[in-house]
């Protein structure tokens, strides 16, 4: 009988070609609203590391004033100190450790013609490629002894690659910034997690730094912090070797841990860290050290933007209104068919029979609007993405993936089914003799 | 065996009531030919809709085949209309968007019939209705005969029991009602017990057995006989 219902279905739709046409819209303009913004929302909410969540951890220590907490009610600040940075990685007690920060450099591209540019870089530990899976196409990462001679070498992203070198295996090459010469040692594949997760203090949503070099030499070469950097209390006199020694905040500090044993290891040794450096008349308040996931870091850190939550909801207001419409529609359509439904009735259809032809036909309305939906989505995106065309993380948030392209199906069919139940249930509730009393 | 005791059907309006049928009672037997005659508004639509279980009665008994239908649920009903009831209608009630043999397969469906089975009924149907050549036509490209041939071929497709007929030929000429009183006759032979409603006298006069329907009730004998008292009255 299914297949029957969908050719009843079907040439119902063809017979109504206007009426059906008008509920597909409606759908499809309600689904294609709501789901711009939860494609904007799930790829705000995504964690792009989940596939290592349950090892990876961010880490908080609480050098923060005695007076007030960081942010209320305690939080512990959300970066590090260099000092505490510094400590906790060469301790190297995590099975993988990774303090990071990010800097800003000038590159001088070779060429008479080619002019110097700004560009952010990160200067990291040598851990973080390994830690983060970040996929290499050349090359690799440099390792811990290039991090302790402070070597003078980068990695390059595939975009400053392509601009840089054409795209080539650049390996070996040498680059100039800020008049220094830097040797390559590995070339990214590309590489965009969205949120950009081990470092969301700044926009969490740009891109990641195209240029990464060793901690090390950053500090020696006296990089400063080209992210947020907050204090409670001044870093004195005495330039960049007072900021290093000073309680400002301005590092991000990650370790992965393998189990659980490894968790309450580090958590301990973090504990002993603090309790010491008290000692030496540091960290005047309660103990109170983080280990977060990147799922609960990027929960605590609020990543997706409220503005966004709203506009969901007014997303959904407008798909409910799509769907009265609906209901109205489908109503009419009803009405113009008591003929057949109580021909049918008397033909011998039962209110269960006459109920599943409905449905199915609303499914199928359902369906079709998913589609269009579907469609009207990615134009939406498309919207967003030339109103804020300034922007350039912008176009990170505005993708869609199949389990949305699904998520959109299933709800406009759901939405379809829904607004058909009341109609529905009136088309049954036609008895069977309604109009055969034509005289 | 169609069997109704003192059956009534009142319809209430915001107004008024209206009080169609009146303690009718009516047995009809199987393979009776009964036609129903009676003035305008005296309760033959009404009486033919309870039998179909097209509608409910409003108190009474009506026995189909020893069984008492204010038993069933909808789903019962629905069984028994679709196996043991063909119907008739006055105004074809074709459904447009299907062709001929979609519009005779609709009762079918129903029935959960395979593919084959249809087929092989819808086809001897249409060709005992004479329409085989109008298989894939829709209603709208048939003529007011040819569309009441295709209600009867839908009728007799699940080959009911007892058939129903309300003015069938109400819209046809004179020509065209005679041979599908023809056709009626011929399905009557068959074993098929049939109930019709009918203006015409002489059409009437075609039933093995007439009843006569007036003020929601009913009487037996000839329909000239009450044609004459009702003219009288
Ligand atoms: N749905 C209804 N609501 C109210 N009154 C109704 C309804 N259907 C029928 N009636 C009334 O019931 C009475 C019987 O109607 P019915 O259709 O059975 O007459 P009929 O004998 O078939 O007449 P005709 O020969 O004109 O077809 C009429 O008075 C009619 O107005
Ligand atoms: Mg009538």
């Amino acid at each position: 009988m299914f297949r029957y219902y969908l050719r009843l279905g079907l040439l119902s739709i063809r017979a109504n070609p206007a009426l059906s046409a008008l509920m597909v819209a409606a759908i499809a303009i309600g689904i294609g609203a709501c789901m711009t913004i939860v494609n904007v929302r799930h790829v705000m909410s995504d964690n792009p590391i989940s596939h290592k969540n349950d090892v990876l951890f961010h880490v908080q220590v609480d050098n923060w004033s005695p007076d007030e907490p960081y942010e209320d009610p305690n939080e512990p600040p959300e970066q590090m100190t260099y000092l505490d940075a510094k400590a906790l990685h060469d301790a190297g007690r995590a099975y993988r450790q990774v303090a990071s920060f990010k800097s800003g450099r000038v590159v001088q591209p070779a060429g008479d013609d080619a002019r110097p540019f700004q560009e952010t870089v990160r200067a990291t530990t040598a851990d973080f490629f390994a830690m983060f899976d970040v996929p290499f196409a050349f090359g690799s990462g440099w390792d811990q002894a290039s991090d302790l001679s402070e070597e003078r070498v980068v990695v390059l992203s595939s975009s400053i690659n392509e601009e840089l070198f054409g795209g080539k295996d650049s390996v070996g090459e040498l680059l100039r910034m800020n008049d220094e010469t830097y040797r390559v040692v590995g070339v990214l594949a590309p590489w965009t997690p969205v949120p950009k997760f081990y470092d969301v203090n700044n926009n969490p949503f740009e891109e990641p730094e195209r240029i990464y070099l060793p901690f090390s030499l950053a500090i020696s070469g006296e990089f400063g912090s080209g992210g947020n950097t907050s204090c409670w209390k001044p870093s004195g006199e005495g330039g960049y070797a007072a900021f290093l020694a000073s309680e400002c905040i301005w590092m991000q500090m990650w370790v992965e841990l393998r189990n659980d044993a490894e968790r309450q290891d580090y958590a301990e040794f973090l504990d002993a860290y603090v309790s010491e450096q008290k000692l030496l008349g540091r960290f005047p308040r309660e103990l109170n050290n983080r280990l977060s996931t990147p799922a609960q870091w990027l929960e605590n850190r609020d990543v997706v933007d409220d503005n966004v939550n709203m506009l969901l909801s007014l997303a959904v207001l407008f798909l409910i209104v799509c769907l009265l419409n609906t209901i109205g529609l489908l109503l009419a359509k009803v009405m113009r068919r008591t003929n057949d439904i109580s021909l049918r009735r008397a033909l011998g259809a039962s209110k269960s029979a006459l109920f599943s032809q409905y449905i199915i036909e609303a499914g199928l309305i359902g369906l079709a609007g998913g589609l269009l939906g579907i469609g009207l989505t990615w134009l939406g995106l498309q919207g967003i993405e030339n109103i804020y065309a300034e922007y350039d993380f912008i176009k990170n948030l505005l993708r869609m993936d199949w389990s949305m392209i699904f998520v959109a199906v299933a709800l406009a069919i759901v939405s379809a089914l829904g607004a058909a139940l009341y109609p529905t249930w009136r088309a049954c509730s036609i008895s069977p003799a309604a109009t055969l009393r034509i005289q | 065996m169609l069997k109704m005791k003192s059956v009534s059907k009142t319809y209430r309006t915001d107004m008024v009531e209206t009080h169609a049928l009146r303690e009718f009672s009516l047995t009809v037997d199987e393979g009776e030919f009964v036609s129903v005659t009676g003035p305008s508004g005296s309760g033959k639509t009404t009486f033919l809709n309870i039998a179909g279980m097209l509608e409910e009665l409003t108190s009474g008994t009506y026995e189909l085949d020893g069984r008492d239908i204010s038993s069933l649920n909808d789903r019962e009903r629905s069984k028994v209309r679709n196996e043991k009831i063909g119907f008739i209608f006055q105004s074809f009630n074709l459904i447009p968007e299907l062709d001929v043999f979609d519009n005779v397969d609709v009762p079918l469906r129903y029935r959960g019939f395979n593919a084959d089975e249809r087929k092989r009924r819808i086809e001897k149907c249409l060709d005992m209705v004479g329409l085989t050549s109008r298989m894939k036509h829709y209603p709208g490209q048939l003529s007011g005969g040819q569309q009441q041939r295709v209600a009867i071929a839908r009728a007799l497709a699940g080959e009911p029991r007892f058939l129903l007929a309300d003015e069938p030929t109400g819209n046809l000429d004179t020509n065209m009602a005679e041979s599908v009183l023809d056709l009626l006759a011929e399905i009557n032979d068959g074993g098929t017990t049939i109930i019709m409603v009918t203006h015409e006298l002489t059409l009437a006069n075609r039933a093995k057995r007439n009843i006569f329907v007036r003020d929601g009730q009913v009487s037996d004998g000839p329909p000239e006989l009450h044609f004459a008292a009702a003219a009288n009255a």
